[in-house]
């Protein structure tokens, strides 16, 4: 079905409702303002709690049903226990069981173990997806088999949606490691630690049900409390919330392939060259295996230099770890712990400090975290001739991916995208990306293995590495290059349907993705 | 007619930037093309037109060609397809994809070997990005790397890399197989400008000299001046014993190489992290190659995990006289390269040297001297080459001349 569309300020045809509510186009980067006060939910009273502060009801079952689940709820969930979590799933099997129809599942991502809510899409128990969908869910996604639009988010454009009010939570199922009777929650102890569960804080400050589900009771009162019982309704004990060795890997690696280390290798060198890494420098880089390397690069560059870094926000690794325990990093903020190592720093090391996202990206707010970072190194599927990024879809036009914080890393001072001129022949810079996701105007650097392509916006970074012996070239010279070696790709064909929706940071709607032709 | 169905190439869930290929002949019905490949969407309809074209230009009007493809570029795809074609029909036809300019270099006889990478001649996805990593040379190997009953399929692989891949400057060599099936690799690689070739287990200065006849004999053939230079590689007792012949064996040897794993095998010993058993086999090899006027080149290191252990036999290795080494991984390349680059003594010797060959030449005196000592014309092209390297390594700024306050000499 075809949807009346108006061009947005990137160019993008969007339209004006989704799922039956009205949606704003992008209008530019910083230019949307808004209006109104933030959403608040309802007023509770302690008459309704017990006295003695005891909220433990007997099962998931049981809270779902005090909480009054019923057709047309929004449930949300956390990522926090990664690919090894036991409870989103569970949830909408419950709901299925208990013939309620229509959720919108409204997690903060989703990984591969929770493929099975295909099943709960398809007898429509859930109508559709706001949240990242990866793998099969994404593919059925784009192939328009779900049933409403889902709505993509960055984890920043998440919290700024659940304050503003265009997401109103019914329920939050909060998975804690660590919980007490009142609810108050943590991410660290017990089996199933993942270290920090910040993404959860906003749900719980503005659902109008909190359960709380645990597998690690404790005695009152749960210390520190990442999550604050007195926005909490219920606590369920079960068996296991997670998998352990899927919650966090034993050990994050550094990349082993040459062409990524290569890679690295030039980051580092231009962040030392361009003169952006200096004494203080504040900086962000990820837990895949060439942000590791780069890391690992920097923090050797650092140490000959005796320079050190005032903060580091994580996504944190034994990497980071180490540069905080050698003194090299005076602290780590921290919305989540990638390996076990990391885990441990934050109950061992007081620089070491949980830091929710919804202090650190929302957008909607006297200021965030992301602005006043130096150097950020993110990765993208595509790049094109602007500069303009993608995250969530691949040249062939399917959707694979969650915008994570993405989106919201681009206000850092320099935006540093280190990723392959192609991956088994899939050229990563492209004449148009497929999806928007972010605006080229946010990002610098473009570093591949064969040359370095700076922003033209970007002339004081031109500027600072003249001379430097980098491989610089313009991105269209990359382009071409790529083309040479692999050849012009052909574009993926796709019908009308709208699938997705892509939000901006301020929730505007910046593009959307279209049902792949079969 | 040698059958009617041919399975080349590879696939699998850890095969990337390769296809495997069924090409199965047919009385009729003209080419169908079956195409599974994970870059469909973007380059199916490219794939199916050079499957064609290269059908058509084999003559092969009737057939069902499976593909597999897991990201292969065309060269590789064409490579994989003319193999199937030849296991099943006789030809003399190629079909060479295009010789990208990039590589239309020549290498000089005495440029630095320090690293030399080596590349199996059946693995695509190793190959294509290989040039990055700065190697001095570039081995794609035709023998011990790939398995016997790919050998025919690698040749043509090798050669279509030698056409498209970009190698950004390293000296291009292939490693050809021993005896008969070696001298007809080399049918493959010496028309498309080939640097050096390497002559592995090497026992003689005959064989040598027949490896080279033959290269001569098919660049002639194909009108070409080309210097194609020769690495043999030492990898017996009796190569050993022979070495001084064979480099002596043709004016186009550069360099003599030493393997050492079926070194120590022909000795019946095993190969120890100390050396102590290849002692005089690399001693040996490093007199007969400075006698001879050219590079000894040491064995590869084969724990590509181990920089520290790689670092050690390095420095060993440049005591020893020798003045390269083999890689088998990339990173390996920075490590071998700092080793035998010159260290700072050689640095200031080199630029005393270049100071007074330059001073030399501008009052017009045919002798250069250092001091009271003369200095050979070779002396000064490897003092210049030193200073490259110093500059290329950032050792010292490419305007050090100007940086000196002091005169020399």
């Amino acid at each position: 079905m075809a949807v009346k569309t108006v061009i947005n300020a990137a160019g993008r045809p969007v339209p004006l409702e989704i799922n039956g509510q009205p949606a704003i186009p992008f209008k530019g980067v910083g230019n949307h303002r808004p209006d109104g006060r933030k959403y608040s939910p309802p007023i509770p009273t302690c008459s309704d709690y017990p006295d003695d502060g005891n909220k433990v009801v007997s099962s998931l079952a049981e809270a779902l049903r005090k909480c009054g689940l019923c057709d047309g709820m929004t449930i949300s969930t956390h990522h926090h226990l990664r690919d090894g979590d036991l409870v989103s799933n569970k949830v909408f099997e419950l709901a299925s069981e208990m013939k309620v129809k229509d959720l919108v599942w409204f997690p903060s991502a989703s990984f591969p173990c929770n493929d099975p809510v295909i099943s709960y899409l398809n007898d429509g128990t859930i109508n559709r997806i706001e949240g990242s969908m990866n793998g099969p869910l994404g593919r059925y996604v784009s192939e328009g088999r779900m049933k409403g639009t889902a709505v993509l988010r960055s984890h920043g454009g998440r919290v700024q949606a659940i304050q503003d009010g265009e997401v109103k939570i019914d329920i939050a199922v909060l998975t804690a490691p660590t919980a007490d009777s009142f609810g108050n929650a943590k991410g660290t102890g017990g089996t199933s630690a993942c270290g920090v569960i910040g993404y959860a804080k906003a749900d719980s400050m503005y659902a109008g049900k909190v359960i709380v589900v645990t597998d690690n009771l404790i005695d009152f009162p749960c210390f520190p409390m990442e999550i604050e019982g007195i926005y909490v309704d219920y606590v369920v004990v079960v068996d296991k919330i997670g998998v352990p060795e899927k919650i966090v890997s034993g050990t994050t690696r550094v990349t082993n392939s040459p062409d990524r280390l290569l890679i690295a290798e030039m980051t580092a060198s231009f962040l030392e060259k361009s003169g952006i890494l200096k004494n203080g420098v504040t900086m962000q880089a990820g837990a895949g295996g060439t942000s590791l390397a780069i890391a690992v690069f920097v923090h050797r560059i650092m140490k000959n230099k005796g320079w050190k870094s005032k903060f580091g926000f994580g996504g944190s690794t034994k990497y980071m770890v180490e540069m905080l325990t050698d003194g090299q990093m005076d602290f780590i903020l921290d919305a989540q712990a990638f390996d076990l190592e990391s885990v441990r720093s934050i109950d061992n090391n007081p620089g070491h400090i949980p830091y929710s996202v919804f202090n650190a990206y929302n957008y909607h707010s006297k200021g965030n975290l992301t602005s006043m970072m130096d150097i950020m190194i993110l990765g993208a599927t595509e790049v094109d001739l602007n500069f303009n990024g993608n995250v969530v879809t691949h040249s062939d036009g399917y959707l694979l991916h969650g915008i994570g914080g993405w989106q919201n890393c681009l206000h850092a001072r320099n935006v540093i995208l280190p990723i392959p001129l192609f991956r088994d022949r899939i050229p990563v810079i492209v004449d148009e990306v497929t999806t928007l996701c972010g605006p080229g105007e946010l990002i610098d650097v473009i570093i591949t293995e064969r040359g370095i392509a700076i922003n033209p916006l970007r002339q004081d970074l031109i500027e600072s590495v003249k001379g430097s012996g980098l491989p610089l070239k313009t991105i269209g010279e990359l382009k071409d290059e790529a083309e040479k070696i692999c050849g012009k790709p052909q574009k993926p064909v796709f019908e009308e349907d709208i699938v997705a929706a892509v939000k901006w940071v301020d929730g505007t709607v910046i593009d959307v993705i279209r049902k792949i032709k079969s | 007619m040698k059958g009617t169905i041919a399975f080349t190439g590879n696939s699998g869930p850890k095969v990337r930037s390769d296809c495997e290929i069924c090409l199965e002949l047919k009385t009729g019905g003209g080419i169908i093309v079956d195409l599974i490949s994970k870059v469909k969407v973007l380059y199916g309809d490219s794939i199916i037109s050079l499957t064609k074209e290269i059908l058509e230009f084999f003559g092969v009007r009737n057939a069902l060609v499976k593909i597999n493809d897991s990201g292969a570029l065309p060269f590789v795809i064409a490579a994989r397809l003319e193999s199937a074609v030849k296991k099943l029909i006789s030809t003399n036809l190629n079909f060479l994809p295009e010789f990208i300019s990039e590589n239309c270099y020549s290498t000089t006889r005495h440029r630095f070997r320090f690293t030399r990478l080596y590349l199996p001649g059946n693995a695509p996805g190793l190959m294509i990005n290989a040039g990055l990593h700065s190697a001095d040379g570039i081995i794609l190997d035709l023998e011990d790397s790939v398995a016997p009953e790919k050998k025919d399929e690698a040749r043509i692989l090798v050669r279509n890399a030698l056409h498209q891949v970009n190698f950004f400057g390293a000296e291009r060599m292939v490693r050809i197989n021993q005896g008969e099936r070696g001298l007809a690799d080399l049918h493959f690689v010496v028309p498309y400008n080939t640097n050096l070739i390497l002559i592995p287990k090497c026992e003689s200065a005959d064989y040598v000299k027949l490896v080279d006849n033959e290269i001569k004999s098919i660049l002639k053939k194909h009108n070409s001046g080309n210097i194609i230079y020769l690495m043999p590689i030492i990898e017996s007792a009796i190569g050993v014993e022979n070495s001084y012949d064979i480099a002596r064996a043709s004016e186009n040897i550069v360099a003599l190489a030493l393997g050492l794993e079926d070194y120590t095998a022909d000795l019946g010993v095993p190969r120890t992290a100390e050396g102590m058993e290849s002692f005089y086999a690399r001693t040996r090899l490093v007199v007969a190659a400075k006698a001879a006027g050219i590079q000894p080149i040491d064995s590869v290191f084969s724990d590509v995990a181990d920089m520290e252990g790689l670092k050690k036999n390095v420095l060993t290795s440049k005591s020893l006289g020798f003045e390269g080494m083999g890689c088998i991984h990339p990173r390996q390349i920075a490590v071998i390269r700092e080793g035998f680059a010159p260290d700072e003594a050689e640095i200031e010797k080199s630029k005393k040297i270049v100071l007074a060959f330059e001073k030399a030449r501008e009052q017009g005196l045919g002798v250069v001297a250092l001091g009271s000592k003369m200095i050979d014309p070779p002396v000064v092209a490897r003092a210049q080459k030193t200073i490259t390297l110093a500059i290329s390594l950032g050792r010292i700024p490419a305007g050090w001349k100007e940086d000196l306050t002091t005169e020399i000499i």
